[in-house]
């Protein structure tokens, strides 16, 4: 796993070194995530003194309840736009700041500014642009005639919802497509401009292919960003409202698990995410090794 | 190549446009009076009220009892972007140097252990997690806020990346010196890693500035309350039907997001270079 041909002689020493890691990830990670699994096969009581081993019986309630299908399949559609969008803006972006030569700093600084933004910070600035005592964009959109009533309608809440996400992830994915794009040998992009005059095929035919690999990756980043750190904007913006239409598996986690107490079923939807990732992460392997790179 | 053409800078201009008119929107709003905004709505141009709000939100508690000033929020959060930044930073480092430069039995079984860790964010894991806190005895305080956070290995990635791209000779003219594994780590591993260290510095702070789930259910009591999840309280006065204080409400969500970005903006250079190579 290291290529160090020469290493330091056997001792105690790397055990010390290793050590407060070690005992970090055990306790708060191995220990809690053990205890997902264990309650994910328990019910408890409703007044939580007792709780009994039932195989299987939380997944089945989990996949027979039309509220989490209805979740999962939000979750999706979701991430999947959210992903969309915010990959191909930060493309478009990361392409022109790439063109230009005045002024490409100015623009760099100014297009990653929001990456500071906590998700949750995000989430209450849109909650008063959206206001509808204060803010300005709801009336903006009623005048335009659309009858936009997040409050109340499940695909307008979405919409905002996936607005405010794709807001906040630009900039990561800027900065990614703008190394990548940066990292481009000089002479592949001199050869290219000589053998191809028009600058839109030249993209889609040289550079785009060069940046798939970052692309592939990114995807992967906006997935993991759409599942799980979108948590602070979905609690400060909708808190899944209209009537769960906007709640994602892991607010649904957070829901069941704090609000609700069912600490069986919150449980197993624990472990459900963590199957999701590890698909996520198989597939990320498998795509490395079949090598995008050119 | 050598001249700009001018579609470029309008894209680029829309786009910054579309990213910071928001954030001007509700800066511009905070310099306004609570009844210009309930009248008229957000401000465009800055307003007559000045930073007085600003001065508002730092010594007025938005809780029940009165320690959780906006001044305490930001103290907090100061020591939970500063705290999880530099333990991170001294945990992964030393776990690194273990497993890239010594040989020994349990390595590989403790490498993938901690990669294991990517697989399950906190998020997912909340409700037990909290149980562990509480068992114990961290809730309310500031180890409990730190410390459960740095169980996570990216950084730890980071710096064993880094390491195998230290060049062999010195490890090896370090051993001709008689230096022992202490005295290479800290004389020549720590310096050459200064700069990987204020990347990775930048990308954490923002990261534990910016937590707002486990110091929503870390924290009950005020005193802890950090700045990104204090902000719930003026999200339920609005939810209960009250009139907040718009101006004061806008300030301190301008504080909440000031010193990360003032972080990113000022050492940009280190910033995209953390952000580039931890996610790698």
């Amino acid at each position: 796993m290291s290529d160090k041909r020469q290493r330091l002689p056997h001792s105690p020493v790397p055990y010390l070194f290793i050590a407060p890691q070690i005992l970090i990830v055990l306790i708060f990670f191995f220990w809690p995530a053990a205890q997902a699994l264990y309650l994910s096969f328990m019910l408890e009581d409703p007044w939580g003194l007792s709780s009994q081993f039932v195989g299987f019986e939380n997944y089945r309630i989990l996949f027979n309840d039309p509220e989490y299908l209805g979740t999962f399949v939000f979750t999706m559609v979701y991430s999947a736009l959210v992903s969309f969008f915010s990959l191909a803006i930060a493309l478009l972006l990361a392409v022109k700041a790439n063109n230009i030569v005045r002024g490409q700093s100015p623009y760099r600084v100014l297009l990653t500014w929001v990456y500071a933004i906590a998700p949750a910070v995000a989430g209450i600035t849109a909650y008063f642009i959206f206001n509808r005592q204060v803010g300005v964009l709801s009336g903006l959109f009623n005048d335009l005639g659309w009858d936009f009533a997040p409050e109340t309608d499940g695909f307008d809440a979405s919409v905002m919802l996936i607005l405010v996400s794709v807001w906040k992830q630009i900039p990561v994915n800027f900065v990614f497509f703008l190394a990548g794009l940066q990292g481009i040998p000089k002479s592949i992009r001199e050869a290219a401009h000589i053998d191809c005059e028009n600058p839109q095929r030249r993209f889609w035919t040289i550079t785009f292919p060069l940046l798939a690999p970052t692309a592939f990756f990114l995807l992967v980043i906006n997935v993991t960003y759409a599942f799980f750190e979108t948590f602070g904007l979905i609690d400060t913006l909708t808190q899944g409202r209209p009537g769960g239409s906007t709640t994602t598996l892991v607010y649904k986690v957070y829901q069941d698990g704090f609000l609700g107490a069912d600490l069986g079923l919150s449980s197993a939807q624990s472990v459900v995410l963590m199957l999701l990732v590890l698909a996520l992460t198989v597939v990320q392997f498998r795509f490395i090794e079949r090598k995008i790179h050119y | 190549m050598t001249k700009d053409h001018w579609s470029d800078h309008l894209i680029l201009i829309v786009g910054v446009l579309f990213l910071l008119t928001p954030l001007w929107l509700l800066f511009a709003s905070s310099t306004h009076s609570v009844d210009t905004l309930i009248r008229e709505g957000l401000q465009w141009l800055p307003g007559g009220e000045g930073l007085a709000p600003y001065g508002q939100a730092l010594t007025t508690a938005s809780g029940f009892t009165d320690t959780a000033t906006g001044l305490r929020m930001l103290i907090n959060s100061m020591i939970m972007g500063v705290g999880f930044a530099v333990g991170k930073i001294i945990v992964s480092m030393a776990a690194a140097y273990a497993l890239v430069y010594f040989r020994f039995p349990l390595a590989t079984f403790l490498f993938w252990a901690i990669f294991c860790t990517l697989l399950l964010p906190l998020e997912v894991r909340i409700v037990p997690s909290y149980e562990v806190v509480s068992d114990l005895n961290l809730l309310n305080s500031y180890t409990g806020l730190i410390v459960p956070l740095i169980a996570s290995a990216t950084a730890t990635f980071y710096f064993r990346q880094f390491y195998k791209t230290v060049p062999n000779e010195l490890l090896e003219a370090a051993t001709l010196d008689n230096a022992g594994p202490w005295r290479f780590f800290k004389d020549i591993l720590v310096p050459l890693s200064r700069t990987m260290m204020a990347a990775i510095f930048i990308i954490m702070f923002v990261v534990g500035w910016n937590q707002y789930l486990w110091p929503l259910i870390m924290t009950t009591e005020e005193g802890y309350y950090t700045i990104v999840m204090g902000l719930k309280h003026i999200l339920s006065v609005v939810r209960e039907g009250r009139v907040p204080e718009y101006n004061v409400a806008f300030a301190l969500v301008i504080l909440a997001m000031l010193p990360p970005v003032a972080v990113v903006v000022l050492f940009q250079r280190w910033f995209i270079q953390g952000l580039v190579e931890s996610e790698k």
